[in-house]
């Protein structure tokens, strides 16, 4: 069994109200000194077998055609 | 001309679609699971509907575009059948790669439904026919992720191409969309996404009928 982790967070440039509305809120807490806050998606994903080149691929391929919606987003897939 | 409205769990605005376009062509649509594989080749309109398909889950429209009907939608369209994808839909179809661009958070951050102003910024599409160039109409809408956006290369060759058909206007942009943009049609014209909702303004009970020139254009009706 591989474990892998993806992340997708927005490119650069486009705009993230939700990251700034966040950002607000931890500085609404008290938190001094927060700059940019940027959110993004988390998917830890479980794959049968043991080949991992083969597992990586799959997952940039999972990435392409559904997790990230690449107009938008980037992606980095990690195995574990 | 044959109708078809496109069925997905979690639209909730397919029953108005489905009212709107009987009343304007006179024959009920014919209406399309997610699962189908293919679309009659009679059909000459197939209407993706709003509403909130999977959950929103993962991003607006994102799992209802990998849908079989989906795919089945975009072979037909590139034979050059009229297809109109409302709120939900247009997400839909941007998610399918059938419009470029995403649809992205409000700016707000907060769900808005009202009445906006739109511009009709091309009235020479097969959809816009009805109405005139800068013409301002009415039209409500009901969304949380209406926000357009694409890059620069991309937004500068929809805006060159005239494929900016609707902008919000006067001051009545309810989500940040870039260039005010609230609807676009594909470059070959005969896709068009918009994510206000023509299907609630088409009768005197809606409180006008601003949305039925639309259609009837699609539909190449008398409005």
């Amino acid at each position: 069994m591989i474990k892998a982790r993806v992340t997708v967070t927005l490119k650069n440039g486009v705009l993230d109200p939700q990251g700034k509305a966040i950002g607000h809120a931890l500085s609404g807490l008290g938190f001094d000194g927060v700059g940019s806050v940027r959110q993004g998606k988390v998917f830890d994903i479980e794959i049968e077998g043991d080949d991992r080149a083969a597992a990586e691929a799959d997952l940039k391929a999972m990435c392409d055609k559904l997790l990230a919606n690449t107009v938008i987003e980037d992606y980095s897939v990690t195995l574990i | 001309m044959k109708t078809a409205v496109v069925l997905l769990p979690g639209l909730n605005r397919d029953r108005d679609m489905i009212a709107a376009l009987t009343k304007i062509s006179g024959t009920p649509p014919v209406t399309i699971w997610q699962t189908e594989t293919e679309i009659a080749d009679d059909i000459d309109l197939v209407v993706v509907p709003g509403g909130f398909s999977y959950g929103d889950y993962l991003r607006c429209g994102a799992i209802a575009a990998r849908m079989p009907v989906l795919r089945a939608l975009k072979e037909k369209a590139e034979r050059g059948t009229r297809v109109i994808g409302v709120c939900n839909g247009f997400q839909i179809l941007v998610e399918a790669g059938l419009l470029p661009g995403a649809l992205m958070r409000n700016a707000s951050l907060k769900f808005v439904c009202r009445e906006v102003k739109l511009e009709v910024a091309n009235a020479s599409t097969s959809f816009t026919s009805g109405y005139t160039q800068g013409q301002i109409i009415r039209c409500p809408v009901a969304h949380h992720d209406g926000n357009y956006v694409a890059d620069e290369t991309t937004l500068k060759s929809i805006e060159d191409k005239g494929q900016v058909v609707f902008r919000y206007a006067e001051g009545t942009n309810p989500n940040g969309s870039m260039n005010d943009i609230a609807g676009i049609v594909n470059e070959a014209g005969n896709v068009l996404g918009m994510m206000p909702h023509p299907e609630n303004l088409i009768e005197a009970a809606h409180g006008g009928d601003d949305g039925r020139a639309l259609f009837a254009a699609a539909l190449e009706v008398a409005a």
